[in-house]
């Protein structure tokens, strides 16, 4: 890293997400669960519709619907009335309520409000309602997922008897991630709960009927008994303690943490495995042996393609963290890792990553939008860029491929589908930018070779 | 009906029961999870196609990123639209105030991008911690010499018709700033067209072959420049009359220039408008040329339209769209392609829009207005529909259930309007409807295994 890029007072195209939405998706994961937001109707729609283009499911999220009267007078009838709603038409075991920049603006006084809805409507039972704070003049969807997730912690786990499960907060994956997540750790011969998983919630089957509610996500009964797990393992380098479900469960249960980068690229799957194996006391199942040897050999096979060829690198921190690790494994040089997080662990997080392997120290930047990579992008004349579809404008100016993971996938189907983590998820990134590199010398050839 | 909550009963009606007032216009209802935005989104899409513009949102990072390069809506030069800029509020602003950000981050993005005017989009909080947004504006607009025009769009001050007034009141403070000399009698401008996929350039050729001028898009492929002398038209024509008749009615106040009411959509509806122009005007030539128009484009049409009709004939849609104008078209569009429509909706119609689709539907159809999931799963799966046209919203409760959709929103990437768009819309139906893949979901599953050569 060396200078920083202009700072502006401005932000062009945003390389971030508000933290509602995060909060959202974290809710979703839960089983029986519906996401409410307290705010203006068209946070929930504009946030719906966000998720709707990357997932292509449907995404029920209540809104509290605030008018103008709310905004002056507190949005406390609103809340209510949309919680009795939602509870009649979608008989949900949860409501997870989050806020919104409006509602934390006026200072309306969640806690004590849901508090009074216990007591007027819920003397004959009724969901579980969950409550976060997520202003998104403060943090990003991420800081919005992670609230929610301790926020469930905090809110639903009670003392419980030692159970032998693993706790697994994985943070923002895919669906699939998410499925692979929970195969590897059940091949480990464990036990575990996943939070959140909408692994089937956000990516399930056609059906014959519109589930109010669709199957799938973390049980709760599941979530109220993480205090007696054997361990937690949490997923994600530049987490901040406070919003650290594991570090909760550590706290207050004493369930021991282990806390992990997202497992992205071999020596974070590594690790991975390592503390698996510590928990369950199996070595790595075959299965996954043979996986990362299918791995090695294909990089080795491939290294030639992508070996000195330059990346730009953006996205959610954790994730941006993981890709890098991996792209200095396979010999590409990282040459722009941004995010439009701030958390403040971003930068030592990379140099760490990338430490001992032959590529130069990248430029990292924090709390970067589209604009400012924009401009990096020129001068360091990159072979492609590693992120998802909000990339695309400066990746095709540059007449580069942009090569999409993570969220948001909006111009290409299987958003949900892309595999990151794990060996298979290795392999997946692997051969997606050997065949991108391979693909730009393909084309770009006069000769039109079909042998490459 | 059961999907429904109880207060939402007297804004679902069926044509033919009783005679009906629809409950519409109205806030959104709390938890009932409405297919609307807000405010500051309704303000959005009707500004957002003016290109060399500067649309600045005034918030916390959500509005903006959510509304980045979100629609179909085409330029023919600048592309300032495209971008998404905002003064990313954060918690230190919300408390000592956001107008220096503000002015700031509009002075550094008007020295980088040299715009026609700016607008300024208010955000919820703005209007809390109540910014003097009218202030910065009027003084960046005096240091840099371009219009900078305020936008109240504070998302909970009402519906997405709160926010269509707010764009007009914005574009209302630029008409009359142009000069307007050279402009022929034979004029209007276009309102109510986004450009979608490029419609605004196929109307323009049409008017331009009646030997009409169009003064200013309003907004699709919008300038700032043709808004300022928008003042200089004979006539206004208005399509998603919802979002831009404000505008239309303003100018009839300040400037008396009349105005039409027009769809582009469906043969019927675009040959109607254009004629209802041509005799605006009073000059026969131009009603021959017109007619002239109308039968040409409707002869490179008519044979592979009918084609479409025979394979398409009888089978049932249902329409949710954002305004009711476009609900009529598509009424009648299906009509030409031998279809019924069963459910029709919208998020943004009137009483007496409700009023006029009871008329042209036929007897049972569902009419809804301001809808969500629940009901609009529970009426595809009533009615049985083949296709579902709406957003990106509606798109995976059709999906899921198995049923065909077209996309009829902002989004779309296909040209949907005049005559050529008739085409094109019957090809949209036909490609989703006529798909193999409905054989094997499971709403279908069971019939086809009785005959499997369906």
């Amino acid at each position: 890293m060396t200078k920083m890029p202009p700072q502006y007072v401005s932000t062009t195209n945003a390389c971030k997400l508000c933290k509602p939405l995060g909060a959202s998706l974290a809710f979703r994961g839960v089983e029986g669960a519906v996401p409410f937001l307290h705010g203006s109707q068209g946070c929930a729609t504009y946030m719906r519709r966000y998720i709707i283009s990357h997932f292509n499911e449907p995404i029920d999220i209540a809104s509290s619907s605030l008018g103008e009267k709310n905004a002056v007078y507190g949005g406390g009838a609103n809340l209510k009335l949309g919680l009795k709603n939602v509870t009649e038409k979608y008989h949900p075991a949860l409501i997870g309520i989050a806020t919104t920049c409006l509602t934390e603006t006026i200072g309306d006084d969640v806690k004590r409000l849901l508090f009074e809805y216990r007591q007027e409507f819920m003397q004959d039972g009724g969901p579980l309602l969950v409550q976060v704070s997520t202003p998104s003049y403060s943090g990003t969807h991420m800081e919005g997922f992670h609230a929610a997730v301790r926020a469930l912690v905090e809110q639903l786990t009670e003392a419980a008897e030692p159970n032998g499960t693993v706790n697994i907060l994985p943070g923002f994956l895919s669906a699939a991630d998410l499925r692979s997540l929970k195969e590897i750790v059940a091949d480990c011969g464990l036990l575990a709960t996943v939070l959140p998983d909408f692994s089937e919630t956000l990516d399930g089957p056609a059906l014959r009927d519109y589930p109010l509610i669709p199957t799938g996500g973390t049980k709760i009964t599941d979530i109220q008994a993480m205090s007696g797990a054997k361990a937690t393992v949490d997923f994600g380098y530049t987490l901040p303690d406070q919003l650290s479900g594991g570090k909760h469960l550590e706290k207050t249960y004493n369930v021991p943490l282990h806390r992990l980068g997202m497992p992205v690229g071999i020596r974070e799957t590594d690790r991975f495995f390592e503390v698996l194996s510590d928990l369950s006391d199996n070595p790595m199942p075959e299965k996954y042996a043979m996986a990362r040897g299918r791995l090695v050999d294909s990089l080795v096979d491939g290294h030639k393609y992508v070996f000195g060829k330059r990346a730009v690198v953006y996205g959610e921190e954790d994730l941006v963290i993981g890709l890098t690790s991996f792209l200095a494994e396979i010999g590409v040089q990282p040459v722009v890792c941004a995010s439009g997080g701030t958390s403040g662990c971003f930068i030592k997080a990379i140099e760490k990553a990338v430490e001992g392997f032959a590529v130069e120290m990248p430029r990292i930047h924090e709390g970067m939008d589209f604009h400012e990579i924009g401009e990096l992008a020129a001068e360091l004349k990159p072979d492609f860029f590693l992120g998802h579809s909000k990339g695309y404008a400066l990746a095709r100016g540059l007449g580069i491929p942009l090569i999409r993971v993570g969220f948001p996938i909006h111009d290409r189907v299987g958003g949900q589908r892309l595999l990151h983590i794990g060996y298979h998820g290795a392999q997946q990134l692997f051969d997606l930018i050997a065949n991108a590199m391979i693909a730009v010398k393909q084309d770009g050839s006069e000769v039109g070779y079909s042998y490459m | 009906m059961e999907a429904a909550l109880q207060e939402r009963q007297d804004s679902i009606h069926r044509t033919g029961e009783a005679p009906f007032v629809m409950d519409c216009n109205k806030d959104s209802l709390a938890g009932a999870v409405s297919q609307r935005a807000c405010v500051f989104c309704g303000s959005r899409v009707v500004l957002y196609p003016i290109a060399d513009a500067l649309h600045l949102v005034h918030g916390p990072i959500g509005c903006a990123v959510y509304t980045w390069d979100i629609r179909g809506a085409l330029s023919s030069g600048p592309e300032l639209h495209r971008l998404s800029f905002s003064t990313d509020m954060q918690e230190i602003d919300v408390i000592f105030g956001g107008e220096k950000k503000l002015y700031n981050a509009l002075v550094e993005l008007i020295d980088r991008h040299s715009p026609k005017a700016a607008f300024v989009y208010s955000t919820c909080i703005v209007g809390i911690i109540g910014d003097d947004m009218q202030a910065v504006c009027r003084r960046v607009s005096e240091e840099k010499g371009i219009p900078v025009l305020p936008v109240q769009s504070e998302g909970f001050k009402g519906n997405k018709r709160e926010g269509y007034k707010a764009a007009c009141n914005a574009m209302r403070q630029l008409v009359g700033m142009g000069d307007t000399s050279g402009i022929s009698k034979y004029s209007l401008n276009i309102l109510g067209d986004f450009n979608l996929a490029g419609e605004i350039w196929l109307i323009r050729e049409y008017f331009s072959r009646m030997g009409v001028e169009v003064v200013a898009n309003i907004t699709g492929d919008g300038r700032v420049g043709d808004i300022q002398r928008a003042h200089g038209a004979a006539l206004n024509v208005v399509q998603c009359s919802g979002s831009t008749m404000d505008l239309a009615k303003m100018m009839e106040k300040d400037y008396s220039i009349p105005s039409l009411r027009v769809s582009y959509f469906g043969v019927e509806d675009m040959a109607e408008s254009l004629y209802a122009v041509a005799e605006f005007f009073k000059d026969e030539e131009m009603m021959r040329r017109t007619r002239e128009l109308v039968k040409e484009e409707l002869s490179l049409i008519m044979p592979e339209l009918m084609r479409y009709r025979q394979a398409l004939a009888g089978k049932r849609a249902a329409i949710y769209v954002g305004g009711a104008f476009k609900a009529f078209s598509l009424v009648k569009a299906f009509r030409t392609i031998g279809m019924q429509v069963v459910m029709v909706g919208s998020q943004t119609g009137t009483p007496e829009d409700y009023e006029e689709l009871a008329a042209i539907t036929d007897p049972g159809t569902i009419i809804v207005d301001d809808s969500n999931p629940l009901e609009l799963s529970a009426f595809l799966q009533e009615k049985d529909v083949d296709i579902f046209v709406g957003g990106v919203k509606e798109r995976p409760i059709a999906y899921k259930l198995g049923v065909a959709f077209c996309d009829h929103n902002h989004e779309r990437k296909e040209m949907l309007a005049g005559f050529i768009g008739m085409l094109n819309f019957a090809k949209e139906v036909y490609g989703s409807v006529m798909s193999p893949v409905w054989r094997f979901v499971p709403r279908k599953a069971e019939t086809v295994q009785e005959v499997p050569n369906d």
